[in-house]
């Protein structure tokens, strides 16, 4: 029997072997933005922040991989993915618009030991977003509120989350109702171009001085994870080393769209 | 094992000339991705050496200005990175590792099967000697005809075309000489020891 604890530190089997999952379910997030919820039989578990390698092939054998957050916690049996639909994307259109119940996804993981965690690495834990760089951090969330109330005062948690609009906040209700049923959990947004009607939270990009106010001090010595396209991570990575925090403590994971930031 | 065909999925094929120069599960792209652990360093170019080091403690070092000064030449390489992104016809300017190698062994550096990279920050990566001699590496400071961004490793990185992105170490300081290859920081972390991309050599097991 695998000794429990050395799993939860490395759950990779090696060489990572690709397998056919099924897909259960499929979950409409926003506009552009979908979960894709797999069966994915002899999954060896994973921890919160890891992601997969997907493969599509063509009828005529073209196969072309990308990488994907995994958005579902540890407990849970089904693998859940949620891809946004960039323009112009080539795996995430097919993903997020042709992809059905029923049709198989070739995936391998989990992949990835650095932008990982677990509440036995403790707290507090200070997370921040940008579009869809919240999926790895609703796996940390998702794993940490499968946890009882006295593991979760211990390992008190904040997410600023960084949106275009209200519409397009991922898992918005989910965080709603994380956050209301959590004294431990606080959720704070800024909406960057369309807030809603009668708004009164944050409405521009993340900056120092939201940091400042927002951020578990670097006295605290937080776990910090910061995910989203570059030109965010960049900004709130060199903010947060500018507050105080040894850079060695930021982690960041920088993906979704990159080139000219908007 | 076959892959099963995604239902409905036609993708979009690269023409043939780039499809021979893509390793197994890349594509092509015009961006220049960053994708680096953690924040990035700033080291302002009066801070800035870079050294040798072997097993035996014998160093050499270089500041800026005396790094300047050895020979660098113009390269134009294919990159590839483990994340699935390659980006044709990147152009660099460099001192070839193979030169500053010759120049540490003048100073009483002696060479070993393998080496470790240390950069700013705290990053580390491993290499067998001879995947960066035999004109395969370069100490890089600028790209594209401009001086190296610190996004992207400035002032100066390891340049190793021929593996995944990962092994050209940004930020590079000091290179150390090592009888046996001891994984650095995404090699122990599940990614490959040698990485290369013809073999789609990504993470620790892949053959």
């Amino acid at each position: 029997m695998e000794d429990p604890a050395a799993a939860e530190s490395s759950p990779i089997v090696h060489p990572i072997a690709w397998r056919v999952a099924t897909v259960a379910e499929i979950v409409l997030e926003t506009p552009r933005v979908r979960t894709l919820v797999l069966d994915a039989s002899g999954w060896p578990g994973h921890r919160a922040g890891q992601h997969v390698d997907v493969r599509l092939t063509a009828g005529d054998g073209y196969q072309t991989e990308r990488s994907y957050s995994i958005a579902s916690p540890p407990e849970e049996a089904r693998i859940e993915l949620t891809v946004e639909r960039l323009e112009d994307g080539e795996v995430s259109s097919y993903l997020v618009d042709d992809l059905g119940v029923g049709d198989p996804l070739e995936l391998r993981g989990p992949i990835g030991g650095y932008f990982v965690w677990s509440v036995s690495d403790g707290g507090p834990l200070m997370l921040v977003g940008g579009g869809s760089g919240i999926v790895p951090l609703m796996a940390m969330l998702r794993h940490r509120a499968a946890a009882s109330e006295e593991v979760r005062r211990k390992t008190p948690a904040r997410l600023l989350y960084s949106s275009r609009s209200w519409n397009e906040v991922i898992y918005r209700d989910e965080l709603a109702r994380l956050a209301a049923a959590d004294d431990s959990l606080e959720v704070v947004h800024t909406i960057t171009r369309a807030p809603p009607a009668g708004w009164t939270g944050f409405h521009r990009r993340i900056d120092a001085a939201m940091l400042a106010e927002i951020a578990w001090p670097a006295a605290s010595t937080p776990h910090l994870f910061v995910c989203g396209p570059t030109p965010l991570v960049e900004a709130v990575a060199e903010a947060l080393v500018a507050l105080g925090h040894d850079p060695q403590s930021v982690r960041t994971e920088r993906f979704g769209p990159t080139g000219p930031s908007s | 094992m076959t892959s099963p065909i995604s239902r409905g999925f036609r993708g979009r094929r690269p023409a043939a000339g780039t499809a021979a120069r893509l390793p197994p599960g890349q594509y092509v792209t015009n961006d220049f991705p960053v994708l680096s652990a953690g924040p990035t360093p700033h080291t302002p170019l009066s801070a800035w050496d870079f050294s040798f080091g072997d097993a035996g403690g014998n160093s050499a070092k270089w500041s800026w200005a005396e790094f300047e000064a050895l020979p660098h030449e113009t390269i134009t390489r294919d990159i590839h990175c483990v994340t699935k992104w390659s980006k044709f016809d990147t152009v660099w300017t460099g001192v070839s590792v193979d030169t500053i190698i010759a120049a540490a062994a003048a100073k009483g550096v002696t060479t070993a099967p393998f080496i470790v990279a240390a950069c700013d920050g705290g990053y580390t990566t491993n290499l067998p000697l001879e995947d960066v001699t035999g004109g395969k590496a370069w100490l890089a400071a600028t790209f594209d005809g401009k001086p190296l961004h610190p996004e992207h490793g400035g002032p100066v990185r390891l340049l190793v075309p021929h593996l995944y992105f990962w092994k050209s170490a940004k930020w590079v300081r000091q290179i150390h000489f090592r009888q046996r290859d001891e994984p650095g920081f995404w090699e122990g972390l599940g990614y490959h020891m040698r990485g290369d991309p013809w073999k789609e050599q990504r993470y620790t097991g892949d053959e």
